[in-house]
C-alpha cells in the first residue's frame, strides 16, 4: 500500500521552484526572438512547457512526494486529453483526406 | 479497518482524516480525479484550437494581435501566485495564522492582476476586429482563454473565502486540508496557463 505522503519541501525550496520557473518562463519568450532557432522551436518551446509543467506538479502540487495513486489519476487524465487531441487532429486531417471530404 | 468513523493523522500538519481501505484520503483522490476530468476538458479546448488558430476567415490572425511581452508578464504574475499558494499552505501547516491571510491575499490579488490583464487583452483584441464571432480562430481562442478566466476567477473566490475563514477564526489548522483541495485547484490553473501560453501564443 501506499503511503500517504513523505516529506514536503521547505519555504526555501518552493522559492528555489518558483525562480527556476521565472528563469525558464523568460527562456521560452527569449527563444521565439531568436531566428535561428526558428525551425527547432516547437521541440524547444515543448520541452521546457512540459518542464515548467512538472516543475508545478511534482513540487507545488506535491505529486513527487504524495501517493502514487494521486499522480496516476491525474496522469491518466494527461494521457487521455493527448489522445482526444490526436483523435481529433487524425478525424480532421486524415480522416477528412480518406473521405475527400474537402477542408 | 472496516470502521471508517476511526480518524488517524493526515500528511499535512496534524489533520485528521478518515481511515479508509485505501489509507489515502478520499476528498484528496478526488479532487486529483476532478483534475484528471478537467485536463480532459482543456485537451478538448486546446485541440479545437490547435485545429483553428489558421482558420481566420479574412479576420485578423494571431501574429496581428498577440502581444508576446505582455502575455509573459501575465504567465509570471500567475505563475508568481503558485509559489504565494503552496506559502499559505505551509503557514497554516505551521499554524502561522497571520502569514497564512497574507499569502491568500496576495494569492488573489495576483489571481485578479491576471484576470485584469487578461480583460484588457480581450478588449484590445476587439479593437483590433477580433472577436468570438469574427472567425474559427476567434471562436476557439477566447472560449478556450475565457474558460481558463472562469477557472481562475473561481480560485480568486474560493481564496477569498479562505481569507474570510482564517479572519473569523473558524480555520484551525486541523483544516489545513481546505487549503490544500484550494491549493491544487489553484496550481492546476496555472499549470493549464503554462500550456496556453506555450501552445497558443509562443508555438509558431
Amino acid at each position: 500500500m501506499d503511503e500517504q505522503a513523505h516529506d514536503h519541501p521547505s519555504e526555501f525550496q518552493y522559492i528555489k521552484v518558483a525562480v527556476f520557473l521565472a528563469i525558464v518562463t523568460a527562456l521560452e519568450v527569449a527563444v521565439v526572438y531568436i531566428g535561428a532557432l526558428e525551425r527547432l522551436l516547437i521541440p524547444i518551446l515543448g520541452i521546457m512547457m512540459v518542464v515548467k509543467f512538472f516543475a508545478v506538479a511534482g513540487y507545488f502540487m506535491h505529486l513527487k512526494f504524495d501517493s502514487k495513486v494521486f499522480r496516476r489519476f491525474f496522469l491518466l487524465g494527461i494521457v487521455l486529453a493527448i489522445a482526444i487531441f490526436g483523435v481529433v487532429l487524425w478525424t480532421f486531417t486524415v480522416a477528412d483526406r480518406l473521405t475527400g471530404v474537402a477542408s | 479497518m472496516h470502521d471508517a468513523t476511526v480518524t488517524e493523522t493526515g500528511s499535512h500538519g496534524g489533520q485528521d482524516a478518515h481511515a479508509t481501505y485505501t489509507g489515502l484520503d478520499n476528498v484528496k483522490l478526488a479532487m486529483w480525479a476532478f483534475l484528471g476530468s478537467e485536463c480532459l476538458f482543456f485537451g478538448a479546448l486546446i485541440s479545437a484550437h490547435l485545429l483553428y488558430r489558421n482558420q481566420t476567415m479574412g479576420g485578423p490572425t494571431r501574429h496581428d494581435v498577440y502581444d508576446i511581452p505582455y502575455t509573459s508578464v501575465s504567465s509570471f504574475v500567475l505563475l508568481m501566485s503558485s509559489l504565494t499558494m503552496v506559502l499559505a499552505l505551509a503557514a497554516i501547516q505551521r499554524g502561522d495564522q497571520r502569514r497564512l491571510r497574507i499569502w491568500l491575499m496576495a494569492t488573489a490579488l495576483l489571481g485578479a492582476s491576471f484576470i485584469g490583464g487578461q480583460f484588457f487583452e480581450f478588449t484590445e483584441f476587439v479593437h483590433a476586429g477580433l472577436t468570438i464571432q469574427t472567425s474559427p480562430f476567434g471562436s476557439s481562442f477566447f472560449v478556450l482563454t475565457g474558460f481558463h478566466g472562469a477557472h481562475v476567477t473561481i480560485g480568486i473566490l474560493m481564496l477569498l473565502s479562505m481569507y474570510t475563514l482564517s479572519k473569523l477564526g473558524k480555520l484551525p489548522s486541523s483544516d489545513a486540508r481546505k487549503i490544500e483541495m484550494v491549493g491544487l485547484y489553484w496550481h492546476f490553473v496555472d499549470i493549464v496557463w503554462i500550456v496556453i501560453f506555450t501552445v497558443v501564443y509562443l508555438f509558431p
